[in-house]
């Protein structure tokens, strides 16, 4: 059973499609006088930050709140980890109070699978970002866009996105978006073409389940979503392209360029955005850009990823990968 | 939609359906014609109660409530001549049993334009049992608006409550044993009208 969701990888087609259709009834919460589900009454989440971070940790925050759970807000600065305390330590505090969630996000690729699978804690682990690995609710609630725009509200339940063409352009090599994405998408049947300079293409990247280009034009008028990514600077030790124009100039998303894709098609960006770098505030402003509605939807996804994984006595969403069991 | 606690499973949610078949040794007690007149009295029982049903909002119960609730619906407005608004109440995040099974799929819930504030809404439910779906109705409401007055109709009620709850808009009262199974099959989600009472396969 999947007790935590650590990586896009983990849900099955089933699965993800079941997050979706229970985020599209959750998104309908939002539309009432009073935005509140009773429904995780007295189960405590503590949203374990260890990297700096807004819009996800607010989105966890309005989701667990919507659903009635009790909050623990723990950010790395100003708490015992900066007095030298280690994960397992943190972990076991936790654990002493009693704690039925972990939603975490940590610096270091694979902290969260430690976290679930090292018998430091019975919680269950919710990933918010981990180093350069996964960000399984990013991809999720970028799915639900996309077949909100594309494939429409209720006509998209029970729907996967077999056949879209979906376009991630950007520093591909330090997101753990883009990874998650590719991974989703799919398992829900999309096609995937990852667009960077070839500098920040990692390697390994042909074992991936999508398809690599250079060529930014040359993908746009095929795609029917296009996902710009912030270049990570902080995550960045060297030169990874030679001065910012030219990476606008060839990979950044402008007036001219969105108007080469097709109608239907949208520009999705997962924020912050670094506007004039890549992506021009002509493109974001406009209505084809979904940034506001990738926020609002994670959400709904996050309501919909607790109440699946804690709403009942056992959650609903099978786990392929083997759980290690560990001697405490 | 089913209520239950785990004593009380009923039937017809929890296991698959067959092709809109009941359990081989289930009885019919209502056929179609039979639900078509009893939905007919409720809906002239609604309007008389409710003095010509000028505020009444109707939500059914997902899922046979809310066919039920569309029937009723267009009954009233054969009676009245205007439309009665009707919408769906998703009661799945209000059970009080969420924590006894794994987390259920959630159904639609779809309030009419003009919401429920200082409006008669009535509930309309296929079977009556624990009462246990009516009060998590009860919490759900809440959350959404405050209606003028509360009322309940159910096509069946097999008795066996568990809170103190009634319906004021009975459609048969069927006496049961915690042993039987009440199923109703509507034709909208199983291709024919039928109630079924059925005994329980496995105890």
């Amino acid at each position: 059973m999947l007790r935590h969701l650590i990586s896009a990888a983990d849900l099955t087609r089933d699965d993800a499609v079941l997050i979706l259709d229970t985020a599209e009834e959750m998104a309908r919460v939002a539309d009432r006088p009073i935005k509140k589900l009773p429904t995780l009454r007295g189960r405590t989440v503590v949203n374990l930050f260890f990297e700096d971070s807004t819009r996800t940790r607010i989105s966890f925050e309005a989701a667990e709140k919507r659903l009635s759970a009790d909050v623990i807000n723990f950010t790395a600065k100003g708490s015992s980890v900066s007095k030298g305390e280690s994960l397992k330590d943190t972990a076991q505090t936790l654990e002493a109070m009693g704690v039925d969630a972990v939603v975490i996000r940590h610096g270091a690729s694979g902290a969260p699978y430690r976290l679930a699978n090292s018998g430091w804690i019975d919680a269950a682990v919710i990933n918010a970002g981990d180093g350069t690995h996964q960000h399984p609710t990013q991809a999720l609630l970028d799915a639900f866009t996309m077949r909100r725009r594309l494939v429409g509200r209720d006509a998209g339940l029970g729907q996967d996105l077999g056949g879209r063409r979906i376009t991630v352009v950007g520093d591909i090599l330090h997101s753990r978006v883009a990874r998650s994405n590719v991974d989703l998408l799919h398992t829900l049947g999309a096609q995937v073409t990852l667009v960077a300079p070839p500098t920040l293409v990692p390697v390994g990247v042909g074992s991936w389940p999508c398809e690599v280009s250079y060529d930014l034009d040359a993908v746009l008028p095929k795609s029917d979503a296009v996902m710009m990514l912030r270049v990570q600077r902080e995550r960045m030790n060297a030169a990874f392209f030679p001065t910012e124009r030219e990476y606008s100039r060839r990979y950044g998303l402008d007036g001219d360029r969105m108007a080469r894709m097709p109608e239907h098609a949208v520009v999705m960006h997962p924020g912050p955005m670094v506007r004039g770098m890549e992506i021009t505030a002509e493109v974001a402003d406009s209505d084809r850009c979904t940034v506001v509605e990738q926020v609002a939807n994670g959400v709904s996804i996050r309501m919909a990823v607790l109440y699946l994984l804690l709403g009942g006595n056992e959650p609903a969403v099978t786990h392929t990968r083997t759980e290690e069991k560990s001697d405490r | 939609m089913d209520t239950q606690d785990t004593q009380n499973p009923r039937q017809d949610q929890d296991t698959p359906r067959s092709g809109g078949s009941g359990p081989a040794d289930a009885r019919p007690v209502l056929e179609g014609p039979d639900i078509a007149r009893v939905l007919t009295r409720i809906a002239h029982e609604i309007v008389e109660r409710a003095k010509g049903a000028e505020d009444v909002v109707l939500l059914g119960i997902p899922t046979r409530g809310v066919f039920l609730g569309r029937r009723l619906a267009e009954k009233l407005a054969e009676i009245t001549g205007r439309t009665v608004p009707v919408g769906s109440l998703d009661i799945t995040m209000y059970r009080d049993d969420l924590r006894m099974h794994p987390p259920r799929a959630l159904a639609r819930t779809e309030i009419p334009g003009d919401g429920i504030d200082g409006r008669l809404v009535v509930l309309v439910d296929d079977v009556l049992f624990s009462g246990r779906t009516i009060r998590a109705a009860l919490d759900a409401l809440n959350d959404i608006g405050r209606p003028r007055a509360v009322q309940l109709a159910v096509l069946v009620d097999r008795g066996h409550r568990e809170l103190p709850i009634r319906a004021d808009y009975v459609g048969k009262n069927l006496p049961t044993s915690l042993r039987e199974t009440v199923k109703v099959l509507l034709a909208e989600e199983d291709g024919r009208d039928t109630v079924l009472l059925g005994v329980k396969q496995n105890p």
